[in-house]
């Protein structure tokens, strides 16, 4: 049973193919027609399959050289070189010393790609996605695009995160399509699955380690050895921005260091050029969605292990949907760099010798990684049951009890599905077939969730990781109306103090490029007009008749991020200080009495997903990036909260309740 | 016609004229010629009264009986006397052209024949400055031809004008001083009346750096130094010559060999251009390695300036005092005076000269050997790699079979046929060489360099190959004329870097430019490519040739001009200098802020401001 997807998506003008959203003019996005990779597996040979021939197209200044002369060039280069006379001087002992125990770094990391595991790998693959995916769908004009920049420059591939699954099923990927397989950045938490570690190993993994703060010699063998697999196009590097996977469905806020490592070769000229593609791979139901729902509440993730991977084979009777990978418009470093970085810095330091990067380096790497996350997202398919999710939870959070009906539930949904069309999202909605069976059919794929009664957070969590998937869609527009909602007066200035407020508030929340508030501003009070719901002449901003149902609609997307905060600046005015650890099981305790009572402060604690650790450290670390919080030695103590001197920060707490 | 006409036609022809160096052709030199140019006798002795502009192309280059062509049977041969390819066929340019630029002999570009004299500005004269001029005896003119002539360098976009028959500003009128006293006596007069002075040596700039400013109103006077060309004296003890500026390069080297001596220094343009022009933007030639460059080889320098007279009390081989003075002139690019007078060091002529060539099975791995040759410090007097394009490009320039070169290309089968097997002719490239000094000494130097070469992989490919690399030099400047008539534009630049830069800039660098016509609309793909030039201790010297076929472009020039600026920033950005000899002039010089830091540019201005405050010498290059 397979539905074969052909989406021609929207109703297009332009071809923008640029990657700087320059303007939000340029809003509606062309985008590929899909194509289902599981059909031609069920219907030929997996045997054949794993066994084909494999000939992909290569780098052109590729440089042929195997996994063990990867290693002797790290080892050789002057890179490291330099930093094992330093580290040898510095801790007294011989170079050879240090050299041995570069080595042993290498070892412990290196990758060693081999054909014939990937064919294991794309034999058995086959057979459990075969089980637990309707249909795999890819863009495979994408993929024509990837081919091509593979062929002409070093690639990053640069996948979201949201399942362990994500990077076995990109190299499965790229088999299938006969291109490059990629030598990929895990972290060493891998490395406890004995066998399955080494496999992966043998797929192109190569394991890092979760942090290695001030270890010179680790991060030196580290960047070197991810900058001479990129430099001679030995193969695509791939690595998740977000560092981790998400266990909300949001993409999180950018990690910057691969990222740093991977720019440096085209900043120092080594390259001409690098193609970072972005690819949003979205799942119709997350394997891992109970998990993730426990572990934000504190349920601590179980250990990777071989034998927990054999457990988790239950999953493979349960029914997943589909999964949908978007290959993004391949983006050129240099283009990104173009009137943004002043290449020449680097002219009068060897390039060996490492280097901070510079203020300037460091802004555009920041910039071009929350751009590249904004990709992703705006790529990632949306099924029906996301904007179920939204509709369920606002109701749910509206103390209307169950008993939604079924037809309720579908004209809500229209709605909001044409809503989110007009906010560009790339929503896969069968059309041809009558709303109320889309409503149901998706209803049945996630009846574990919607069946049970509203009370439980791991469900509501598990609801919110859905929904949490088309925040990206209505951010700005739902930071306009909650900033329409709190400003004193309908003047476009005050409205966009506030909006100013709420996106900085929340730039640890969700992904908003840094210094781009204006174009954030601009881009939602344009679709807003646009779709009806505002009047904006030059001081006012005016809601129109029509327009109240969609702001109270984005009123209520933020709202649970909004109380979420509150709670936890509540929580910490009634704290004198408590170390980092203490601080999530303390505000868990915290907000579970409050709900228990129903009530904090005069306000009911509507929202059930507050109990979620991601946006509990998310506050927290604004509150310190704003300077309400300070983090001394390790504890957080709340300094002063006297409204006079940090107004900004505390007039969330006191606006709201 | 004024009357001045009869003292220009009696002045202003060069001695342009044979070339006594002889050779026997099995190698060993008795003087040292310069490669590209076959001893004459039989042509061209120039009677006095032969306008420089008659045996010099007005709108190409170099000179008017020699230029490539497509005879009647389409086949490109390369006319008149003087080289060693002249009156020869060159079979494989033709095929060469085609599928480098997919050009097509059907579809011309010819240029304007003759100069329109009435597409000239009528001169804007000083009157005053001229009366006290004419009572000098310095000839001069104001004649439409001479002034043209004096009016651009060799830059791509110069010269395409000039083809269309497009003249912009030109000088007012030219003045030819015979002596140091003349020029006194013009920059007194120009002082004296505001007028502006260009000072012209040889005319071979690429930098604009003769353009005459649109801006400038005042009188452009063109003070050429052609007639300034003797060498006043020879100093045999302390091995100097003490030479007037105005002298041509090759002119330079053959009187100087006459009397057994010669200061090695062979600038690519040394046919044409004037040790005025090589002290005033830091020239370099091909020997330096033992010769120096110009700032090595020049002992004392005599500027009139403004101010007055600049020069150094004596002839000390070094001196401590205060940052040397000769430095504000080398480089000053005719801001600040003209050169009229210089001791050079001067050394016997070498006994022995070899040629050479090596052949590598790759770039990366020819810059490897370049780099261990210059850190060896064992560089024969030149040593160039060319990346494979050039190679191709040289192979294309291979003459018809002739007596000469059959033992060549026989040597050249084998060569391919045996040693290059394993060699990708794809990716192959090629160093030449050339060892001068006695005999024993040039035989062991030679040895040295090739074991060297064979760590790299090099292969020694013979002295032919060698020679010819070193011909193709002269004649490659002709060729740009030739891909002129046929939609082909294209022009050179170089630069300098570090070592471990070298490969980085190369690679970027072509990449650049064959992304930027790309982007610009150029329908065909470009030539481009690159060569390693020159070797110092910590970096090297790169040029870069680059050509497209502009059919379809509407402002070829305009599309020319970005991607050549966008090269630039390209070697700038990857830590490639702004210039390494060619200089700033006025294409350059928004860069020199950001080269030479706003201090830097300070300094520079100051002393301008000192030495010439009124901006006399106005031609407004480099600062």
């Amino acid at each position: 049973m397979h539905i074969k997807v052909k989406l021609a998506y929207f109703e297009n003008e332009n071809d923008n193919s640029s990657f700087f959203p320059h303007s939000w003019l340029n809003y509606k996005k062309k985008r590929d027609d899909f194509e289902d990779m599981l059909e031609e597996r069920r219907n030929s040979s997996d045997l054949r399959y794993a066994l084909k021939c494999y000939t992909p197209v290569l780098y052109k200044g590729l440089t042929p050289c195997k996994v063990s002369e990867l290693k002797q060039m790290v080892l050789q280069s002057d890179q490291l070189g330099y930093v094992i006379t330093q580290v040898s001087k510095e801790k007294g002992v011989t170079s050879d010393e240090v050299t041995g125990e570069a080595a042993a770094i290498l070892e412990e990391m290196a990758q060693r790609l081999q054909l014939s595991t990937v064919r294991f790998f794309a034999f058995t693959l086959s057979k459990v996605f075969k089980t637990l995916f309707r249909s795999i769908c890819i863009n495979e004009e994408g993929l024509q695009r990837l081919q091509q920049a593979i062929h002409n420059h070093p690639v990053v591939l640069l996948p979201s995160h949201r399942s362990y699954m994500d990077f076995l099923l990109m190299s499965y990927i790229l088999y299938t399509y006969d291109l490059a397989l990629p030598v990929i950045a895990a972290g060493m938490d891998f490395m406890g699955m004995k066998v399955v570690g080494e496999m992966l190993r043998m797929s192109g993994a190569f394991f890092i380690r979760r942090s290695f703060g001030g270890d010179k010699l680790y991060w030196a063998v580290f960047s070197e050895y991810v900058k001479i697999m990129l430099k001679n196009g030995y193969a695509p590097v791939e690595f998740f921005l977000e560092g981790t996977r998400s266990r909300t469905a949001k993409s999180l806020t950018p990690k910057l260091g691969l990222l740093n490592i991977v720019m440096d070769p085209f900043l120092k000229g080594e390259v001409f050029d690098i193609s970072l593609v972005p690819v949003s791979i979205s799942y119709e139901r997350t394997l891992e969605e109970a998990l993730y729902a426990r572990e934000l509440l504190g349920v601590p993730k179980p250990k990777e292990s071989t034998s927990g991977l054999f457990k988790a084979r239950k999953i493979l009777s349960e029914d997943y949907g589909s999964i949908h990978v978007y290959f993004g418009q391949p983006v050129s470093v240099r283009s990104l760099a173009e009137s943004r970085v002043n290449r020449s810095q680097f002219n009068l330091i060897p390039r060996h010798i490492p280097t901070r990067p510079s203020e300037e380096i460091l802004s555009f790497v920041n910039d071009s990684a929350y751009r590249l996350v904004r990709a992703q997202e705006e790529n990632m398919v949306l099924k029906p049951w996301v904007l179920l999710a939204f509709v369920l939870l606002q109701k749910q959070a509206a103390e209307e009890k169950q008993g939604t009906a079924l037809d309720e539930l579908t004209e809500q949904a229209v709605w909001l599905r044409d809503l989110s069309r007009q906010y560009g999202a790339f929503l896969h909605w069968p059309d041809h077939i009558p709303p109320s069976e889309v409503v149901s059919s998706s209803l049945s794929l996630h009846r574990g969730l919607v069946r049970i009664s509203e009370g439980r957070a791991v469900v509501i969590l598990s609801c919110a990781s859905y929904r949490n998937q088309a925040l990206n869609v209505f951010i700005r527009p739902a930071l306009l109306a909650s900033a329409i909602h709190t400003a004193a007066s309908n003047r476009k200035q005050e409205i966009y103090n506030s909006f100013s407020f709420l996106r900085n508030m929340f730039s640890n929340e969700f992904i908003l490029c840094p210094g781009a508030t204006v174009q954030d501003f601009e881009e939602a009070c344009y679709l807003l007009v646009k779709t009806g719901t505002l009047q904006i002449n030059q001081q006012e901003v005016l809601i129109t008749e029509r327009g109240h149902r969609t702001l109270a609609f984005l009123t209520s997307v933020l709202d649970p991020f909004l109380q979420g905060y509150q709670v936890v600046c509540r929580f910490l005015c009634e704290q004198d200080g408590l170390t980092e650890k203490q601080f999530i099981p303390a505000v868990r305790k915290f907000i579970i009495k409050h709900l228990l009572t129903g009530s904090l402060l005069k306000c009911r604690l509507r929202y059930t997903e507050v109990l979620s650790s991601d946006l509990q450290k998310n506050a927290l670390a604004a509150l310190i990036r704003l300077g309400a919080v300070q983090k001394i030695k390790g504890y957080v103590g709340f300094t002063h909260l006297h409204v006079h001197n940090k107004v900004e920060t505390t007039k969330l707490l006191f606006i709201y309740f | 016609m004024s009357g001045f006409s009869d003292n220009i036609m009696r002045l202003s022809g060069r001695m342009l004229s044979q070339y006594p160096a002889q050779r026997d052709w099995d190698g060993k030199l008795t003087m040292a010629p310069h490669p590209g140019i076959i001893p004459t006798f039989s042509i061209v002795t120039l009677s006095d009264n032969v306008p420089e502009q008659e045996i010099m192309k007005w709108n190409g280059w170099g000179y008017s009986d020699s230029k490539f062509l497509y005879n009647k049977k389409g086949q490109a041969e390369f006319t008149g006397k003087r080289y060693r390819l002249s009156g020869m066929i060159i079979p494989g340019l033709r095929e060469w052209m085609e599928s480098t630029f997919s050009a097509n002999l059907q579809h011309k570009t010819p240029a304007a024949p003759i100069l329109n004299s009435s597409a000239v500005q009528p001169p804007t004269l000083n009157e005053a400055f001229l009366k006290e001029l004419k009572s000098t005896g310095i000839p001069f003119s104001h004649d439409a031809e001479d002034r043209v002539f004096r009016s651009h360098g060799h830059c791509l976009h110069e010269i395409f004008a000039l083809r269309e028959g497009k003249i912009g500003r030109v000088p007012d009128l030219v003045v030819w001083p015979n002596c140091h006293n003349d020029v006194v006596k013009i920059v007194e007069l120009a002082c004296k009346h505001n007028v502006c002075l260009i000072p012209y040596g040889g005319g071979t700039s690429v930098s604009s750096a003769l353009e005459c400013p649109p801006e400038e109103t005042r009188s452009i006077v063109s003070l050429d130094t052609s007639q300034m060309n003797r060498i006043l004296w020879i100093d045999e003890k302390n091995l100097t010559a003490h030479v007037e500026a105005g002298i041509v390069g090759q002119d330079l080297e053959r009187l100087l060999n006459e009397s057994g001596y010669c200061t090695g220094h062979e600038p690519d343009s040394m046919e044409f251009s004037s040790l005025g022009g090589w002290v005033a933007t830091r020239a370099s030639g091909m020997k330096k390695n033992i010769y120096g460059n110009i700032e090595d080889l020049v002992v004392h320098i005599k500027m009139v300036t403004p101010r007055g007279v600049i020069e150094k009390s004596c002839q000390g081989p070094r001196m401590s005092t205060g940052p040397d003075v000769h430095h504000f002139i080398m480089g000053s690019e005719g801001t600040l005076g003209v050169v009229t007078e210089v001791t050079m060091k001067i050394r016997p002529m070498p006994e022995y000269q070899k040629y050479g060539s090596v052949v590598f099975p790759n770039f990366e791995m020819g810059v490897a050997c370049l780099r261990e040759v210059a850190r060896q410090r064992c560089a024969p007097a030149s040593i160039r790699l060319m990346d494979n394009e050039q190679f191709k490009f040289g192979h294309a320039l291979k003459p018809q079979v002739s007596s000469i070169f059959t033992s060549f290309l026989d040597g050249l089968k084998k060569f391919y046929i045996t040693k290059f097997k394993g060699f990708d002719p794809n990716r192959l490239c090629v160093a030449t060489l050339l060892f001068e000094g006695d005999r024993e000494k040039v035989l062991q130097h030679e040895k040295q360099v090739y074991d060297i070469a064979a760590k790299f992989g090099g292969l020694a490919a013979g002295e032919d190959n060698g020679q010819r690399g070193y011909m193709l030099t002269f004649v490659i400047a002709y060729l740009r004329d030739l891909g002129m008539d046929y939609y082909v534009i294209g022009e050179s630049f170089e630069t300098s870097m570090p070592w471990d830069r070298v490969l980085d800039i190369c690679r970027n660098v072509k990449a650049r430019i064959v992304r930027e016509c790309k982007d610009k609309g150029v329908q065909f793909p470009p030539l481009s490519t690159c060569r390693v030039t020159q070797t110092y201790d910590a970096g090297a010297c790169v040029y870069f040739y680059f050509a497209f076929n502009y059919r379809g472009l509407s402002d070829p020039v305009h599309v020319y001009e970005q991607v050549e600026h966008a090269a630039r920033e390209e070697i700038l950005a990857n830590g490639g200098s702004l210039s390494h000899h060619h200089g700033v002039g006025k294409l350059r010089k928004e860069w020199m802020r950001e080269s030479i830091s706003s201090v830097g540019m300070g300094m520079l201005k100051s002393v301008k401001d000192y030495v010439d405050p009124n901006n006399i010498f106005g031609n407004r290059n480099l600062l």
